[in-house]
């Protein structure tokens, strides 16, 4: 990585954190936002030259602070309003949520949004993702998720919602929008949509970060707990999935050696405790039970089909998506033969945008000995748009069937 | 300090009925206990003395009078208030204080200022 790159990614990851704390501290995002910004393009321009201060973070709140100041003066005295009052005293230490991050992730997610709003807020407010990064994310066109966001940041403004800490007994109504929201951090690091990096690391590590306070905070909340456990056993995998030259590589063909048993263990041990707690089946722990057949099996050959194909039957029931039938086909094709699985995969509606719904009917045509329609999908799948290391791994596919 | 109106949806209410004398109460409790952000507000006859008014084609058209509300809704427009308060969340901890959010919805709506 050049040191340019280095310093950039720098003064971009303590940039959100800066954002967070600014945000707190004067209650007002447009002011903060505006202030952050400043902040970090003094700092591209002065650290390169003189180099990275000794905390960056440090640094950069100072700056945006003495910026926010001037900016919250120039707001009053344009409206003619008194300046004297500082825009922001440091509030009374709330201990409720104790990270900044997390905090603005729990103000964003206000019940008075609705949950689309509320997630694709947080992700964008977050810093890391750009309004065309939170639209891929959500699988949305990127015209409908800028209206979306123009339109939380109106009601937001019009009706007064006001960027504040909720209080303990207000967590839970935000639990569902903040889960989400760290879910979609985490995909968005794991499995990067699109690009160069078949894996943002310090994305998925945020949303892990962010997920350890959020069971600390809820430690019986089923959800919190199904969350952590999902994201620990996903990332378990994650030295298995690209190989030296950065090409993916599918489970059933990982190296299982690779993956980190202590992530499992823990992962599985949160699983535990969350499935004791829960009343009813919850989604994230339904995933993290998905997971943990996968990261139990010692082979591939070996995974207990007939457990994962029972958790994906209690998914539907929870939360039925084209998805979901379609990685549960991908495991009754396993179990009981391609034949079996291509018979369930045809019969999903609505995945026909979906790259992952072709290249599993290639994979499936393919094992049925069908090479021209294999071949056909693939192309299929390809058209449609991915991340570079997957586009490389489905013209393989394609390649060895030519 | 913003302005909100909270609209109240209820069952169709006759308040000269005996039976709400209770609720009746209770609004006027919280008229005493909201009185410093009330800004205004008023409960509505039932929507059985309501007329629907509309000029066709525009301005300058036929005044077109009709029988009742709008849309036969089993929640209807009940009473409003005008509350000013620091910010949403003020405002929907006074609105969950209504009798109407208990049996029925309150909507909130930002007022704009002219």
């Amino acid at each position: 990585m050049e040191a340019g790159d280095a310093v950039a990614r720098l003064v971009r990851d303590e940039g959100t954190r800066v954002l967070a704390t600014l945000i707190r501290v004067t209650g007002d995002v447009g002011l903060a936002e505006d202030a952050v910004q400043d902040a970090v393009v003094r700092a591209l321009e002065t650290w390169p030259r003189d180099g990275v201060p000794d905390n960056p973070r440090g640094w950069l709140l100072v700056t945006a602070k003495r910026r926010a100041v001037d900016l919250f003066r120039r707001e009053a005295a344009r409206s003619g309003k008194e300046a004297t009052a500082m825009p922001f005293v440091e509030p009374e230490p709330v201990e409720t949520v104790p990270d900044d991050l997390l905090r603005l992730v729990f103000t964003c997610c206000h019940p008075a949004l609705s949950l689309e709003a509320q997630v694709a807020l947080a992700l964008r407010t977050l810093g890391g993702l750009s309004t065309a990064e939170v639209a891929r994310a959500l699988l949305v066109p990127e015209a409908t998720m800028a209206k979306r966001l123009t339109r939380a940041r109106q009601k937001i403004t019009q009706a007064c919602i006001p960027y504040r800490v909720p209080a303990a007994a207000e967590l839970p109504d935000r639990l569902a929008g903040v889960a989400a929201t760290v879910y979609l951090i985490f995909n968005e690091g794991y499995a990067a949509a699109a690009g160069t990096d078949l894996v943002r690391a310090e994305l998925a590590d945020e949303a892990i970060r962010l997920a350890r306070l959020l069971a600390g905070l809820m430690p019986d909340e089923p959800t919190a707990l199904g969350l952590l456990a999902l994201l620990l056993l996903q990332n378990s995998r994650r030295a298995a999935r690209v190989d030296a030259d950065g090409v993916p590589v599918l489970l059933p063909d990982q190296d299982r050696s690779r993956w980190d048993v202590a992530a499992i263990k823990e992962g599985v041990s949160y699983l535990g405790r969350g499935l004791q707690r829960a009343a009813a089946p919850e989604e994230y722990l339904v995933q993290a039970a998905i997971a943990a057949c996968h990261a139990l099996a010692p082979t591939y050959a070996e995974t207990n089909w007939d457990a994962l194909i029972s958790w994906y039957d209690v998914l539907l029931e929870v939360a039925d998506s084209p998805v979901a039938r379609l990685n549960r086909a991908a495991a009754v094709a396993e179990r009981d033969g391609p034949a079996a699985g291509l018979s369930l995969v045809d019969a999903i509606p609505g995945l026909t945008r979906y790259p992952w719904w072709h290249a599993t009917r290639a994979e499936l045509l393919h094992r049925l000995g069908d090479t021209e329609a294999a071949r056909a999908a693939y192309r299929r799948a390809l058209a449609l748009g991915l991340s570079e290391p997957l586009v490389a791994h489905l013209r393989l596919r394609l390649a060895e069937l030519e | 300090m913003p302005t909100y109106a909270a609209l109240l949806y209820t069952a169709d209410v006759d308040w000269s009925a005996p039976e709400h004398a209770e609720t009746t109460q209770e609004y006027l409790d919280f008229g005493a206990a909201a009185a410093a952000v009330i800004r205004g507000g008023k409960a509505l006859y039932p929507t059985s003395t309501a007329t629907t008014v509309r000029v066709s084609g525009g301005k300058g058209g036929d005044v077109l009078t009709s029988d009742g509300p709008y849309a036969e809704t089993k929640e209807a427009l009940t009473g409003f208030y005008l509350f000013e308060c620091a910010d949403l969340d003020e405002a929907v901890r006074l609105a969950a204080r209504l009798p109407a959010a208990w049996d029925g919805v309150v909507e909130i709506r930002p007022v704009i200022e002219f």
